[in-house]
C-alpha cells in the first residue's frame, strides 16, 4: 500500500534540535567541502581553473546526509551540489583538485571537468548534465546487484527542484517504483534552476505530494537543519534498505551562490535571502555545536585549520601533476580497440 | 527446416540467456506471454523467469537502467518497440552510454535492439532507420545485419563486446528472409561481407537495402553487367579497406541506404573513398537513400521513397554509362 507523503509544512526557524548522534563527524564533512569549494572559488576568480566552478554552498547539511549513511557496497548519484555527500561517501580530496584543475592523474583524466567526476567502479556514478537521466541509472544499478542476489544495499540519487521538472526525472521515478529496488531520491529545492524561481518551475502545492503519485513514500525536510537532515534521509536509508518502498525526500534551502561561479545571481531578490530557508546550513550547525558546547573553540579551530591545510595539498598535489596532452591522448572511445572505426583523415 | 531472420533474432537471445546469467531482456512488451510487439522474444519469459522483463512507456529510464545495470556487471539486451521510438532514448544512448568508458573508464556493455526501417503502411514513426544518427556519435558500435546468419551470430557477438552496441533489426527482413539453419560462427564485426562477386560495379549497402542490391544485380547480369554488392554488416566501424579493395576491381560505386539523404551512411562510404580511393574512380561516385521527406503511409508512396530494386538499376545503368 502507498503511504501518503508526510508533510512537516514550511520549515520555521527553531531552536536546535538535539544533534543526531553522527553530527559532528557530518559537521566536519560538511566543513571540508565548504573550505575546498571556496579555495576553488578564489582558483578560479584568479583564472587558473578552466570551464566553470558549481558549488553547493548552503546545501552541505542536506549532501552530507545523503553520503553519510551509505555503505561501500551502496550506490550513490551525486549532482552538481554534492560535495559534501562526495565526501561523505569516500570521494577522495585529490580527485577534486585533480579534475578542476585537469589533472592527468585525476578520475577524468582531464577528459571530463569539474563536477562530472565518478568512480563507477566504487559505486559513486559519474553525473551527466542532462537533469534526471541518473535515477534510472541508478535503478539499473540496483536491479543488477538484486539480480546477483546481493542483499542490505540501497542506492541513493540527488536532484534539485529543477531537475525535478524533467521528463528523465519523471520517468525515472516511476521504473524506480515499478522495479521496487531500494532507491532513495533526495530532492533539494534551493529555490532558484539557475535563474528561475519555483513559481516558474512547477505549480504543484509542494513537490512531496509528488511522492504518491510515483509510489514513493515521501518526507519533506528544513535543509539547513544538519540534524534534521541526519534524521530524516537516514531514516529514509534505513527504510529503503529495509525494504520500504523507495523514498522521496525533499528539502527546502536557498542556494547561497550563483547556479555556477560566472553567475552573479543577482536574480534574487532580497527577501528572499531574509527567509528562514536562506540561512547558511553550516552556520546553523556551528551554533548548535557552540550553543551545546560539543566542541570547545579550540577544536573547531582545529578542526579548519586542518581542512584548510588538506585542502592546500590537495591543490598543490594536482598543480605539480602533468596536464593531459592532445598528441598522446588515446582517442577511442570503446574500451574494444579492434572495433574503434579508422577514419584515417587526420 | 527453415528459420527466418526474426527466428534468429529469437533464437539469439534464448541462447544468450541459457548461456550467460549476466543477460536479461528489457523493454516494452517483451515479456509475459506476449512476447513482443513482433514476438522477437516469444516465450522467452516462460522459459527465463524473471530476466525478460515488461517496461513502462519510458524509452529514456529504459535504456538509463540498462546502463546502470551495465555498469554493474550485466548484459542487459533492451528492446525499443521501434527505431522511431528510440528517439526518446537519444540522451541515455548517446550522452551516457556513448560517453561513459571515455569519462570514466568503465565500458557500458549493452545492447540496444531497433527494429528497424520501412514496411508498407507503417508510417512516419513505425518505419524509421536510425543508424546514421548512432553512428555519428561517438562510443557506438552500429550493427546493420542483412541475413539470417548475421543477424543471429551477430546478435551473439553485440552481447559479448564489452561497449554499447546498436543493433538495427530490419522489419521488412524479419519474415522474408529465411535460411535452412543456424551458422555456428559469422565473420568478426566490423567486417564487411563481398555478398555478389561483379567486376563492372560495386554497390556498398546494409541491412535490407542488400536484398534490394542483390536483385538489381541479378537484373543487370541479365544485361550482361556483372554488379559487385558489398554488404556492410556493420556501419560502424565501417570497413573501408573491404569497399576501396571492391572499388579497385570495378572502379564504379554506388552506396544505398535506407536512412534519409543528408548526411549518413551512404555519404561517409563515398567521403571516405574519394579521400582514400580517389584515383581508383572512372566515375564520380553515387548514392541512393530514402527521400528527404517524412516515410509515408500509402504503398505507392512507400515504395517510390525508399531505395529499390527498380531505382538502383536504374542509377546503376546510369553510372555504367559514364
Amino acid at each position: 500500500m502507498l503511504q501518503t507523503a508526510q508533510r512537516t509544512g514550511k520549515p520555521k526557524t527553531k531552536k536546535a534540535t538535539p544533534p543526531h548522534e553522527r553530527f559532528l563527524e557530518a559537521f566536519r564533512w560538511m566543513l571540508l567541502a565548504r573550505t575546498v569549494e571556496e579555495k576553488l572559488v578564489s582558483l578560479y576568480r584568479g583564472g587558473l581553473i578552466t570551464g566553470g566552478v558549481y558549488i553547493g554552498k548552503g546545501q552541505e547539511a542536506v549532501s552530507v546526509a545523503c553520503g553519510l549513511f551509505l555503505q561501500k557496497n551502496d550506490i550513490f548519484a551525486p549532482l552538481i551540489r554534492d560535495q559534501a555527500g562526495r565526501f561523505a561517501f569516500g570521494e577522495p580530496l585529490v580527485d577534486v583538485t585533480r579534475t578542476y584543475l585537469g589533472s592527468r592523474l585525476g578520475p577524468m583524466r582531464g577528459r571530463d571537468g569539474n563536477i562530472h567526476r565518478g568512480r563507477p567502479r566504487d559505486n559513486q556514478l559519474a553525473m551527466i548534465s542532462h537533469l534526471g537521466a541518473m535515477v534510472s541509472v541508478t535503478v539499473g544499478a540496483l536491479m543488477a546487484k538484486r539480480f546477483r542476489g546481493e542483499k542490505n544495499f540501497v542506492g541513493l540519487a540527488c536532484i534539485g527542484e529543477g531537475g525535478m521538472q524533467a521528463g528523465a526525472f519523471h520517468e525515472g521515478m516511476n521504473i524506480a517504483a515499478v522495479e521496487q529496488v531500494p532507491l532513495v531520491v533526495v530532492a533539494t529545492n534551493n529555490h532558484y534552476a539557475y535563474s528561475t524561481p519555483n513559481d516558474r518551475e512547477f505549480a504543484c502545492d509542494d513537490l512531496v505530494d509528488r511522492a504518491i503519485g510515483y509510489g514513493f513514500e515521501g518526507y519533506s525536510l528544513d535543509g539547513t537543519d544538519l540534524s534534521a537532515c541526519l534524521d530524516v534521509i537516514g531514516g529514509a536509508v534505513k527504510r529503503a534498505r529495509a525494504g520500504r518502498p523507495p523514498q522521496l525526500v525533499v528539502a527546502e534551502v536557498l542556494r547561497l551562490s550563483g547556479h555556477g561561479e560566472h553567475d552573479d545571481a543577482s536574480y534574487v531578490p532580497e527577501e528572499v535571502k531574509r527567509q528562514p530557508f536562506a540561512r547558511d546550513c553550516l552556520k546553523v550547525a556551528e551554533q548548535t555545536i557552540i550553543d551545546l558546547n560539543l566542541l570547545d573553540a579550540e577544536t573547531l579551530a582545529a578542526w579548519r585549520k586542518e581542512a584548510a591545510t588538506q585542502v592546500d595539498e590537495a591543490i598543490a598535489t594536482a598543480q605539480k601533476e602533468a596536464a593531459p596532452e592532445g598528441g598522446k591522448e588515446d582517442w577511442s572511445a570503446i574500451s574494444t580497440r579492434e572495433l574503434a572505426d579508422q577514419i584515417n583523415d587526420e | 527446416m527453415s528459420i527466418t531472420y526474426l527466428e534468429a533474432i529469437r533464437e539469439a537471445q534464448a541462447k544468450l540467456l541459457r548461456d550467460d546469467e549476466r543477460v536479461f531482456i528489457y523493454g516494452q512488451d517483451v515479456g509475459g506471454t506476449f512476447g513482443g510487439a513482433f514476438k522477437a522474444t516469444k516465450g522467452l519469459a516462460k522459459e527465463f523467469p524473471g530476466r525478460v522483463l515488461n517496461t513502462p512507456i519510458s524509452e529514456d529510464a529504459i535504456v538509463g537502467t540498462a546502463i546502470g545495470a551495465a555498469i554493474q556487471g550485466m548484459r542487459p539486451i533492451v528492446e525499443m518497440q521501434f527505431a522511431d521510438f528510440s528517439s526518446l532514448a537519444l540522451n541515455q544512448i548517446l550522452n551516457n552510454a556513448g560517453t561513459h568508458y571515455w569519462r570514466t573508464g568503465v565500458p557500458v556493455p549493452i545492447t540496444v535492439r531497433l527494429p528497424s526501417g520501412g514496411t508498407k503502411g507503417s508510417g512516419p514513426f513505425h518505419s524509421q532507420s536510425m543508424e546514421s544518427i548512432y553512428a555519428h556519435y561517438p562510443g557506438l558500435t552500429v550493427m546493420t545485419p542483412a541475413t539470417v546468419e548475421d543477424a543471429y551470430t551477430m546478435l551473439i557477438e553485440a552481447v559479448a563486446i564489452d561497449d554499447p552496441v546498436i543493433y538495427c533489426e530490419h522489419k521488412y527482413l524479419y519474415y522474408h528472409l529465411k535460411a535452412d539453419k543456424l551458422p555456428g560462427k559469422g565473420l568478426p564485426t566490423g567486417h564487411a561481407r563481398v555478398a555478389r562477386e561483379g567486376r563492372d560495379l560495386t554497390v556498398v549497402s546494409y541491412s535490407a537495402m542488400v536484398q534490394e542490391s542483390l536483385a538489381a544485380a541479378e537484373e543487370l547480369a541479365r544485361e550482361g553487367f556483372e554488379l559487385e554488392v558489398v554488404d556492410l554488416r556493420t556501419v560502424k566501424p565501417l570497413d573501408t579497406d573491404t569497399v576501396l579493395a571492391s572499388v579497385a576491381r570495378t572502379g564504379r560505386l554506388l552506396c544505398v541506404g535506407e536512412s534519409f539523404p543528408w548526411g549518413g551512411a551512404t555519404a561517409e562510404v563515398i567521403a571516405r573513398v574519394t579521400n582514400q580511393g580517389f584515383h581508383l574512380l572512372d566515375a564520380a561516385p553515387q548514392r541512393i537513400n530514402a527521400k528527404d521527406t517524412p516515410i509515408p503511409y500509402h504503398p505507392n508512396l512507400w515504395s517510390a521513397h525508399r531505395p529499390n530494386t527498380k531505382n538502383i538499376v536504374a542509377k546503376a545503368r546510369q553510372l555504367l554509362r559514364e
